[in-house]
């Protein structure tokens, strides 16, 4: 947890639910927000990383702007993820899956490609949905908004080499 | 912006010339990561986004400005820009980073701006008035701003991050009709829209029915995110609820390049899943009248109380 | 033995002629080890305090650097009492007259108690009437007192009192002097009307065809004219006009005059001629209690105060539930007729949120449930309280909330996150009507998110300090705290005196309180300023500056920059003086002074250079190069 910023302020936290009371996904939520720090207080450490709150999470920043005690609740709820997958623990393992898609995508082309991304998320994870998302994306080819192919950057070299040191450096941190 | 956005950018670049913004995309950019990458490494996500701001350092010219289109990309730069400045261990480990592939980047080098701040903020109100030959009258329009951009808002770029009203302001400039309603900055669905689509449906829906309720004619956006959520996800929202919503959603470049007297076509207008055509149809030559206030009689038990002013 | 009495012992046996006390900061105890001295014969200003528990004990971790601070800062104070000469305080009189500022409860409280012990009160007030915020209440929790039956007495007693001189519709502008001398300036605005002519018939309020809503007195929801009553109860009972919408002075004076027509008055009432007015009061003491403001609950717009019209704030839900408001004493939605069947109520708006105010604004729980109740009561709705913690600590206030748990108002562990007028989905619409607001929540206890339908929203609105306090505060020299309510001498043990002698607090000048804390302390204030005017003098501090006229180069560099205007240039003789009388010791001219002519008394740059040596003497000793 002491990889994010100002996540030390979870002490802070009064429980007083504007977090989980804004939160779009709260109502889809096994522990919302308020409640998951709760949990961490109570070293429930298990109950907090197979959560699936990180994951529904939408990055709104809601509960940031609205947080009484200014604690940094949307950059917790990544390292919350980042924990999880590191833990193995996680509530459904086509959550995390569409993050590490993404940034599999990333890394080897350094641009996300919405169709790749959205096929192999399906594919891997729910095969049968597929068939229903196909119009989607062909609509978005027919309008000349999604490449067919992935689009590789040139400095592809130098991005791989800054993110691996970033994440050697990453692993020297825990 | 290349492809998914691509009304967007097509908009930007047809009226860039008339509000005198001069743009030069970095060249051999990367993805910000959107909201994911942030997930599994940070240092890594912090570090990819900062070899866009090095490289944008690098080549730009005569300016310290940083714009960026979509919300998720602006929200990164600007993250991680204000992270390394407040945090000295974070700017060490991105710069160590960094430093692999040749690159460093000193935060606070870039001025991380949204289009529509630039727009509103430094282009200016008058500045655009000044251009619109074809006003958009008649037009009642729902501002959309969404959550990244006003949200968490590290450098108080806007005056709310819950009812802002910069982008009603400018489409005002345009001779269009913002319509009030409490929607502006609720989320979209983000990438629910792919992890839970149900989720996401239900949110758009609401947006989607707000905005029609609030009579509004089109719901104009400044994000590809949201833009596609809203757009492309409205036509499966319907089949999804077996409703018809028939909800246009346009860049708010768009808007301004129709009010500039540009081609639809060269703005990329047709483009969208949920046809803007015929909204864009009620577009007057002449501003509806207003109807005069009514003048106050003396009140009688049981009339209406005053509403509190919003000042 | 105590303390006192070990250094009184001490001075005997060993003959002391100097004493320095290690303890905590002189503001507090300076005086008690002052007066030690004094009883065993030395002269007081021989002592002086080392303070090593603000500078030392209170603001550092390292016990080893600690104990050296300490050691050196006792060492400069040791050097610097050998510097010291014996001073005899200066002896100043009491003004017996008494400066009240805000003719609120606890203004009203403390001009009654020093008027009622036979001496004058000057009672100054911003408004038109006295009476303050309570006047503009229905009933007064716990005990649901009606607030006019209480208040009106009261404001009645102050306004007849012989012994209290009443400003209404006046401020301060001006205070010089210092305590048991102050010159107070006092501006009165012209009300338009005759003080001494008006009888207070009302016709001009009649005949005047100008109606504006009142966002003063009724908070908003109801109106008034241009030429208005405060309201009904106002103390003093006179009209006041409004220039910014007065027809006669919007036209640039022309047109209308009805008012004055009307008025049937010999000579006429209506003075449009009338003028500011300067009025010099001579003081000894000054009490504060100029109040709260109130929060302004548009600073949240996910509350939807100002944008969605049945969201309103408590005070419009007072005057609501008011017989002679704006409704009759009927509440009601915005449209001045439905009865709401569903009322949320939002505790905390403003208050307990780094975002905002960082206080709990203490009244607003009692409020809350206050507001429950009468809502209750007169509508038979489902009432919702959202709070954060339900906090009740008064006499009584906890016997209050049982009452209200009884009456049957939910209540919801939540701090509220937004306020809609828009439904989720089509079922939620349907289910709830059109008009509905939905309270989005986090049921904390339930554990879970719940969206409540309701037809009304009040929010609970906290008490912020008065917008202007800090110029208010600089007007008579003392200071506010950096959420801006005015700082007492000590937040326990001297809550109602200031740093500036003769000047007080009362009421939720110094912070929010409710309505019998704030009369607690009208009279604590009223009882401090009586104990100064029956001593007759009182004893200053000796600590003056004073010009070396043989170094004064005639500069007059220091001449404007006294804040107490004790400077003054003598032509005839081209140098500088100081009048000891006016003089506060504060030293800006000392250090101004480019000739160093200027001498601070207790000040004096020998007593520095001592106490610097002092302070250093390890330091040096420590850097001595090392001869080998
Ligand atoms: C909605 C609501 C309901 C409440 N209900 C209750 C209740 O039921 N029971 C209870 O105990 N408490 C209640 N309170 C708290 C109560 O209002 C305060 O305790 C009380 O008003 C404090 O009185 P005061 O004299 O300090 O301040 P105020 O009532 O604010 O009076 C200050 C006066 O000073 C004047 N003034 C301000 N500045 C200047 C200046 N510079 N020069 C001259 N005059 C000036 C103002 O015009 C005003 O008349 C309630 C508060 C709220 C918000
Ligand atoms: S909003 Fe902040 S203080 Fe309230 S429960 Fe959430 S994290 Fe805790
Ligand atoms: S940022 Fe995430 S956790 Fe916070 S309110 Fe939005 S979706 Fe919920
Ligand atoms: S002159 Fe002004 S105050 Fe008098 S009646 Fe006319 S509008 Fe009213
Ligand atoms: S008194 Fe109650 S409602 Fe008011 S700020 Fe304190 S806790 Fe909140």
């Amino acid at each position: 947890m002491s990889a994010t910023p100002g996540d030390n302020r979870l002490n802070l936290c009064i429980q007083c639910g504007s977090c989980g009371g804004s939160c779009p996904s709260g109502a889809e939520m096994d522990h919302t927000p308020r409640r998951l720090f709760a949990l961490i207080r109570a070293d429930a450490r298990e109950a907090v990383l197979r959560s699936n709150a990180p994951w529904y999470c939408v990055s709104c920043y809601y509960c940031t702007v609205r947080c009484p005690q200014e604690i940094h609740i949307t950059d917790v709820m990544y390292t919350l993820k980042s924990m999880a997958i590191k833990a193995g623990l996680f509530h459904d393992a086509a959550l995390p899956g569409f993050s590490e898609t993404f940034v599999d995508y990333v890394e080897k082309y350094g641009r996300s490609f919405e169709l790749g991304l959205a096929t192999r998320f399906n594919l891997r994870h729910h095969p049968l949905s597929l068939a229903g998302m196909a119009p989607l994306g062909l609509g978005m080819l027919k309008r000349g908004r999604m490449d067919l192919t992935p689009h590789r950057i040139d400095g592809m070299a130098q991005l791989t080499a800054i993110l691996d040191k970033a994440k050697a450096l990453e692993g020297g941190l825990q | 912006m290349q492809r998914n956005a691509r009304p967007y950018l097509d908009s930007l670049l047809a009226i860039r010339e008339d509000i005198d913004l001069e743009l030069q995309e970095i060249e051999d950019w990367n993805c910000c990561g959107a909201t994911e990458y942030m997930s599994v490494h940070r240092v890594a996500a912090h570090a990819l986004v900062g070899r866009n701001l090095a490289l944008a350092r690098d080549q730009a010219r005569d300016t310290d400005l940083l714009t960026a289109g979509c919300s998720a990309c602006y929200l990164n730069l600007a993250k991680t820009d204000a992270q390394m400045r407040e945090d000295a261990g974070l700017k060490d480990t991105v710069n160590q980073a960094l430093a692999a592939g040749g690159l460093e980047y000193e935060p606070g080098a870039m001025k991380v701006r949204h289009l529509l701040d630039l727009v509103c903020h430094d282009i200016g109100y008058d500045a655009v008035k000044a251009r619109v030959v074809k006003p958009l009258h008649g037009l009642k329009v729902a501002a959309y701003y969404g959550c990244q951009v006003v949200r968490p808002d590290y450098d108080s770029r806007w005056d709310s991050h819950e009812h802002p009203t910069a982008m009603d302001k400018l489409l005002a400039a345009l001779g269009a009709e913002p319509v009030e309603w409490s929607l502006k900055t609720q989320c979209c669905g983000g990438h629910m829209s792919v992890i839970g689509p149900d989720v996401a449906f239900g949110l758009i829906r609401r947006l989607i029915h707000g905005a029609q309720e609030a009579g509004a004619d089109l719901v104009v956006t400044l994000c590809p995110m949201c833009q596609l959520n809203l757009d492309a996800y409205q036509v499966e929202m319907n089949k999804h609820f077996h409703t018809d919503y028939q909800v246009p959603v346009l860049y708010f470049t768009q808007l301004m390049g129709l009010a500039f007297g540009k081609k639809p076509k060269d703005l990329g207008i047709g483009k969208e899943f949920v046809d803007a055509a015929p909204a864009l149809a009620k577009i007057q030559a002449e501003a509806p009248k207003v109807a005069e206030a009514k003048r106050k009689r003396r009140p009688k038990p049981g009339d209406a109380l005053p509403m509190p002013g919003m000042e | 033995m105590a303390g006192q009495e070990l250094i009184e012992q001490d001075i005997h046996e060993q003959q002391l002629t100097r004493v320095v006390v290690a303890a905590c900061s002189p503001h507090l105890h300076e005086k008690t080890f002052r007066g030690v001295c004094e009883r065993s014969g030395m002269n007081p200003y021989l002592s002086e305090m080392a303070s090593i528990r603000e500078h030392v004990a209170w603001v550092h971790t390292d016990k080893v650097a600690a104990t050296a601070k300490a050691k050196a800062i006792v060492s400069g104070t040791v050097e610097r009492v050998l510097k010291n000469d014996p001073l005899e305080a200066i002896r100043v009189p009491i003004d017996a007259q008494t400066l009240v500022v805000g003719g609120g409860i606890a203004g009203i409280q403390a001009a009654l108690e020093v008027a009622e012990a036979g001496y004058d009160v000057y009672l100054i007030e911003r408004e038109a009437s006295l009476g303050g915020h309570m006047a503009q209440f229905d009933k007064t929790f716990p005990t649901l007192d009606c607030a006019a039956c209480i208040l009106t007495p009261k404001m009645a007693s102050a306004g007849a009192h012989p012994k209290v001189h009443l400003f209404t519709w006046s401020e301060v502008e001006k205070v010089e002097g210092f305590v048991g001398n102050y010159t107070v300036t006092v501006k009165k605005k012209p009300r338009y009307v005759d003080e001494d002519i008006c009888t207070g018939c009302g016709i001009c309020v009649e005949k005047c065809p100008v109606l504006v809503v009142d966002d003063k007195f009724e908070a908003g929801i109801g109106y008034r004219k241009a030429i208005y009553w405060p309201f009904a109860q106002a103390v003093p009972n006179l009209p006041v006009l409004d220039t910014e919408t007065c027809t006669y002075y919007i036209g640039g004076k022309g047109g209308c005059r009805a008012c004055e027509k009307f008025c049937p008055t010999v000579p006429n009432s209506i003075k449009f001629d009338q003028k500011e007015e300067r009025v010099t009061l001579k003081v000894g003491n000054i009490i504060l209690a100029t109040g709260w403001d109130l929060f302004n609950a548009r600073r949240i717009p996910q509350y939807g105060y100002g944008r969605l019209a049945n969201v309103f704030t408590n005070l419009e839900l007072e005057r609501m539930c008011n017989a002679a408001g704006p409704t009759g004493g009927k509440v009601v939605l915005r449209d001045g007729q439905t009865a709401p069947k569903r009322v949320g109520i939002v505790h905390c708006v403003g208050s307990r949120d780094r975002n905002y105010n960082r206080h709990c604004s203490a009244i607003c729980c009692m409020q809350s449930l206050k507001t429950a109740h009468l809502v209750k009561e007169r509508t038979g709705a489902e009432v919702y309280n959202f709070y954060i913690d339900i906090r009740t600590p008064g006499k009584e206030y906890d016997e209050f909330y049982q009452r209200v748990l009884d009456d049957g108002v939910h209540f919801v562990r939540g701090k509220v996150a937004e306020i809609s007028d828009i439904p989720f989905d089509p079922a939620e619409a349907s289910r709830n009507g059109a008009g509905t607001l939905y309270i989005q929540v986090e049921d904390t206890l339930a554990g879970m998110q719940r969206r409540i339908p309701v037809d009304m929203v009040v929010l609970a609105a906290g008490l912020e300090p008065r917008r202007d306090s800090s110029e208010v505060g600089k007007t008579f020299g003392i200071a506010c705290s950096s959420n801006g309510w005015f700082i007492e001498k000590h937040a326990k043990m001297d809550p109602i005196a200031t740093m500036t002698e003769g000047v007080f607090v009362a009421g939720c000048a110094g912070g929010p309180k409710d309505i019998p804390a704030s009369v607690s302390q009208g009279s604590a204030a009223a009882a401090r300023v009586l104990n100064y005017i029956r001593q007759g003098e009182l004893a200053l501090e000796p600590v003056r500056a004073s010009v070396l006229e043989e170094r004064c180069s005639g500069c007059r560099i220091c001449n404007g920059l006294c804040p107490f205007n004790a400077i003054s240039f003598i032509e005839e003789r081209k140098v500088t003086e100081i009048n000891a009388a006016l003089c506060q010791g504060c030293g800006t001219c000392v250090a101004a002074c480019p000739a160093g002519a200027i001498q601070g008394t207790g000040f004096s740059n020998e007593q520095l250079f001592a106490q610097i040596e002092g302070l250093l003497r390890d330091v040096n000793r420590s850097h001595e190069p090392e001869v080998v």
